[in-house]
């Protein structure tokens, strides 16, 4: 997980620590440094105090030229354990007596030198004047280990360093804790209830607020945002009913229509149909050629509303039965829909590209494919060389279907007015049929969430495109709300 | 008493509607079938036919070789008939044939749920419709073989 992802109390604790630790870091970084100078100061001031001591005591025995006595002072510095030389010269700068006595006198200056010490990496050494009353009697000198003195100070440093640094973080870390308690506690609070209301839709739980500063200030506009969202969600939920309700009521009410036009409006069709039938053999001898013509076409027009009335029943079925989605075969549903439309042309030629599958209600889907192929085969019936062209295109989140033929077209001014219900381009005596089959095609595209339309040039041919969205979409309502075509299109 | 031969028995039409009447005679007529056809104007009048009662009383209980039943008829519709006709044990092996304007699929679903044997959907076209009808009557009046089992009590009062 990136930082950036991680809670805002981690990254704020993680700030402030960092903080704090740096800043722990640099003052003890600074008394580290302040301590180490102040350190060598004193030691060269000891060291010189000490031979200024030791100097003083010195005076006799190099007045009287003592050698025994200078050796027996210099060795009482035994007692001093930093000293690891020290080395007395007479006034000719001659070494006049050493410690330790063992020591080779190759291993200390051969002369004295000027009367100050020297701090060195881990020693310091230097000369002191040996002086009674104002007259000089010779130089001493001595060399001081400084390194012990060092790693003492070190050590000691660095415990309290240790214990200051820990008492400092246990310090910072519990200020972060309350500042992230402060900081982070509302925003926490605030993002629960967030969480609450996505993950249970419950729009009624409010945030707490704890201050009034920017997080007061968030959390009164959070709460104010949720009732308006209740409010909005009540409205919605009860114009959701309402509507419903209507649905329903007039989908009862077009069932009711449609049963009682199933059953009603077919009877005395038949009768039309029979009567004028039994007329005709009942009058055989008597009738002429025009009566019956007249009974025909009495007969074909009660026939040809029995359709009709057979093409809108099946209409408003396809609007009225519930979707039922499951994934189909697209190329093998094709195939079969050309194959039992048993088109027997032998010139026609056709050319189906590979398709997507789809999710989709299979009988349905079939129906569209079937109306759209049969209108292309009767409208390149009449080319010497009919061709049918079946493809797909991808155009960003929909599938778009086509189906193009050769035949004879339309006039694209009259494009839209071709997926109207009983909308016909042709009379019934070039092409048969009532009209229906794309008014149907439509509307079950766009129950399935797709559209349908369709380019033509008159002698050219015809392509009728329906798009299918990609993701499956949610499921219909049974109660599908486009209306029927206006009375003025049906009764074109 | 062995019931007779389907060829002797009764076939039953009860059908509201005089024109569809007419019609279905006459197409029934043109088979020549020695059966005898009753019509009743209803279902109600259907029930009582069958079970010798009301203007019905009194006569010897039928055995229809076939009942052609309209859905849509007032009093006791076509459904309503084929459920009593399916309760009763008397009646409950009789051939129903639901003849009807309808093809509404709830039509289909409760005919066939109530048991009826056949669902025909009267067509338009007067040459269809004669067809239909013509089969019908050949194929339950002559070809089907009626249950041998058939219970036939005594004549109710």
């Amino acid at each position: 997980m990136k930082f950036r992802d991680r809670p805002l109390r981690l990254k704020l604790g993680i700030a402030l620590m960092s903080i704090s630790v740096v800043m722990i870091l640099l003052i003890c970084g600074a008394f580290f440094v302040h301590d180490y100078v102040l350190l060598g100061r004193n030691t060269v001031r000891r060291v010189a105090t000490l031979g200024q001591l030791v100097a003083r005591n010195c005076t006799d025995a190099l007045a009287f030229q003592d050698p025994d006595a200078a050796r027996e002072l210099l060795g009482a510095l035994a007692g001093e354990p930093h000293i690891v030389e020290a080395a007395l010269y007479d006034q000719s700068g001659r070494l006049f007596a050493k410690f330790p006595a063992a020591l080779a006198d190759a291993a200390f200056p051969s002369h004295p030198a000027a009367a100050t010490f020297q701090v060195g990496a881990s020693e310091i050494e230097g000369f002191q004047p040996v002086v009674q009353k104002g007259r000089p009697l010779g130089s001493l000198y001595l060399r001081f280990d400084r390194s012990a003195i060092f790693r003492q100070w070190f050590a000691d440093s660095a415990g309290i360093a240790l214990l200051v640094m820990l008492g400092a973080l246990g310090v910072a870390l519990a200020c972060s804790r309350a500042v992230q308690n402060r900081i982070c506690g509302p925003i926490a609070t605030l993002a629960d209830t967030a969480r609450q209301v996505a993950e249970r839709n419950d729009y009624s739980v409010r945030a707490v607020k704890t201050s009034n500063d920017e997080f007061g200030l968030l959390t009164d506009t959070f709460n104010q945002m949720l009732t308006q969202i209740e409010r909005l969600n009540a409205d919605l939920e009860r114009r959701v009913r309402e509507r419903t309700a209507q649905l329903e009521t007039a989908n009862r009410e077009l069932e009711a229509f449609s049963y009682s036009v199933s059953h009603d409006l077919r009877a005395p069709l038949r009768h039309v149909d029979g009567f004028s039938a039994m007329l005709r053999k009942h009058a055989e001898t008597t009738l002429d050629e025009k009566g019956k013509r007249l009974l025909n076409t009495i007969s074909d027009s009660a026939k040809r509303m029995g359709q009709l009335i057979d093409d809108l029943l099946a209409f408003s079925r396809i609007s009225r039965s519930q979707l039922s989605h499951s994934d189909v075969d697209h190329d093998a549903l094709v195939a079969a829909v050309i194959r039992e439309g048993r088109h027997d042309n032998p010139a026609l030629e056709w050319s189906v590209a590979p398709l997507s599958p789809v999710r989709a209600d299979p009988a349905m889907l079939r129906q569209v494919w079937s109306n759209l192929i049969a209108n292309a085969v009767k409208y390149s019936g009449k080319n010497p060389r009919p061709r049918i062209t079946i493809g797909e295109r991808d155009e960003g989140g929909e599938r778009v279907f086509f189906v193009r033929d050769n035949g004879v077209g339309f006039d694209m001014a009259y494009a839209d007015k071709l997926f109207g219900v009983f909308q016909r381009l042709h009379g019934p005596s070039e092409f048969e049929g009532t009209g229906i089959g794309l008014a149907n095609v439509r509307r079950i595209v766009t129950r399935h969430g797709g559209r349908t339309w369709a380019e033509g040039k008159v002698g050219e041919g015809a392509a009728f495109y329906f798009s299918l969205p990609k993701a499956t979409p949610t499921p219909s309502s049974s109660y599908d709300t486009a209306p029927l075509q206006p009375a003025a299109n049906i009764a074109g | 008493m062995t019931p007779p031969p389907s060829n002797l028995r009764p076939i039953l039409l009860a059908e509201d509607n005089p024109n569809d009447v007419e019609l279905t005679l006459s197409a029934l007529h043109s088979l020549n079938l020695a059966n005898e056809i009753v019509v009743t104007k209803d279902g109600r009048d259907a029930l009582d036919w069958l079970h010798s009662q009301g203007d019905y009383a009194g006569r010897p209980r039928p055995h229809p070789a076939v009942l052609l039943i309209d859905l849509k008829m007032p009093r006791i519709d076509g459904l309503e008939v084929l459920r009593q006709v399916r309760a009763d044990p008397s009646t409950r092996t009789m051939a129903v044939v639901l003849l009807t304007s309808s093809r509404e699929e709830s039509d289909l679903v409760k005919g066939y749920a109530l048991g009826a044997n056949a669902y025909v959907v009267k067509p338009v076209a007067f040459e269809q419709f004669i067809a239909a009808v013509n089969q019908l009557g050949v194929f339950w009046a002559l070809l089907n073989e009626p249950p041998p089992s058939q219970p036939l009590p005594p004549a109710a009062p």
